[in-house]
């Protein structure tokens, strides 16, 4: 009971984290300046960072936690260096 | 030893971050987490001016529990407005002047302004002590730069004299 | 997933997990749907703030209580992203100002600093451009 009910509620948590997933893609491809791409990059980095943690959960691992960070540092990278471009022209000055 | 630990609450700071990373309380988790908290403040002295501290712990753990309600509610609020079919929120931009100066209270500011939802920090000019703010549903401006200075900034001030 | 799961803990992480999920796709909808890019800025946080901090509470709890020890990782992870996610923001939002103030399309606010004069007149005539040092 208690396993079923964790099973579905995860089920439908993935299926929304995936919807976000596409719902940040989709800004990403559309547009329509620069700085909108980016923010939406930002988000997707984020919400698959959470996705990752609800696998975790679902398979009992505790490996996904380390990749997690490691997005959450990239992302954080990435974004930074993005954003100084836009800002400049170059990421280093 | 101030030479040695430059700010000696982020050396406590990094080494709880690495022993949680290690998930362990070893001893050489410990050796190798005190080494890192030596280093890093070292390598960090010319970014950091100023000593890292914290004047008054119970005042901060009290503007963690403002925050935490705000970020509750704020969420709620942003939530329900996207909710709705067609989202309207009256967005605006509000200018507002600051008594805080310390740079650790405004970047403590900035980071809560920007982590609740309802509101981003966009800028700051230090020659006017002003700062560029952007709200999401904007209802009334003066009432808004009110609840930053008797929530938030008041607190600060304490916090980072 | 393990077999002996008490009920009250699987419906506790399952709310707390199914809450942050829709916090989280309501933030992206949102940045799919708001007009504005100064107003899809805001949409982002609910996923780096209530959120994320939901979903990784769950796995904090579900952790903690089937391995009976108390589980960290989620911690750092949750400081990591509340602490850099307004840090990027804040530059994207820069950049975003300096750029449409530049182009001087859409209503934005007036630079806080005056433009400095791009060449002087000294430098005008003899094409030799001093750059200052800052």
């Amino acid at each position: 009971m208690s396993l079923a009910i964790l099973h579905w509620s995860l089920f439908a948590s993935q299926l929304m984290l995936g919807l976000a997933m596409l719902a940040a893609l989709w800004r990403i491809v559309s547009g329509p300046r620069a700085q909108d791409r980016i923010l939406a990059l930002d988000a997707l980095y984020v919400v698959a960072l959470l996705l990752l943690v609800t696998l975790g959960i679902r398979t009992n691992s505790q490996v996904y936690f380390e990749i997690a960070m490691l997005i959450a540092l990239l992302g954080f990278v990435g974004t930074v260096a993005l954003a100084k471009f836009l800002m400049r022209g170059e990421v280093i000055e | 030893m101030t030479r040695l630990f430059p700010h000696p609450l982020l050396s406590v700071v990094l080494l709880v971050f690495w022993l949680m990373l290690q998930q362990s309380a070893g001893l050489g988790h410990i050796l190798m987490g005190a080494i890192v908290g030596t280093i890093v403040p070292l390598a960090a002295r010319p970014v950091i001016g100023e000593r890292v501290g914290l004047r008054r712990p119970l005042k901060a753990l009290q503007l963690l529990g403002v925050v935490l309600v705000d970020v509750i509610r704020s969420n709620v609020a942003v939530f329900l407005v996207l909710l709705s079919p067609r989202p309207k929120p009256t967005e605006g931009f509000i200018e507002m002047q600051l008594k805080l100066s310390h740079p650790l209270g405004l970047a403590t500011l900035a980071c809560i302004l920007t982590a609740v939802p309802g509101s981003a920090w966009l800028e700051y000019d230090q020659d006017r002590s002003t700062v560029l703010i952007h709200v999401f549903d904007l209802v009334d401006a003066d009432e808004w730069v009110e609840i930053v200075k008797t929530r938030y900034e008041s607190l600060l001030l304490e916090i980072f004299p | 997933m393990i077999a002996n799961l008490p009920l009250w803990l699987s419906i506790l992480v399952s709310a707390a997990v199914v809450l942050g999920s829709a916090l989280t796709l309501a933030g992206c909808f949102g940045l799919v749907r708001l007009p504005t890019f100064y107003l899809r800025i805001h949409a982002p946080t609910m996923g780096t703030s209530l959120g994320g901090g939901l979903i990784l509470l769950g796995s904090a709890l579900y952790f903690s209580l089937t391995q009976g020890r108390v589980v960290f990782h989620e911690l750092a992870i949750f400081v990591f992203v509340t602490v850099t996610t307004p840090v990027t923001l804040m530059l994207l939002a820069r950049a975003t100002l300096f750029r449409d103030r530049v182009e001087g399309g859409s209503a934005v606010p007036p630079s806080f600093r005056k433009p400095e004069p791009l060449a002087t007149e000294a430098e005008m005539q003899t094409g030799i451009v001093e750059t200052k040092a800052d």
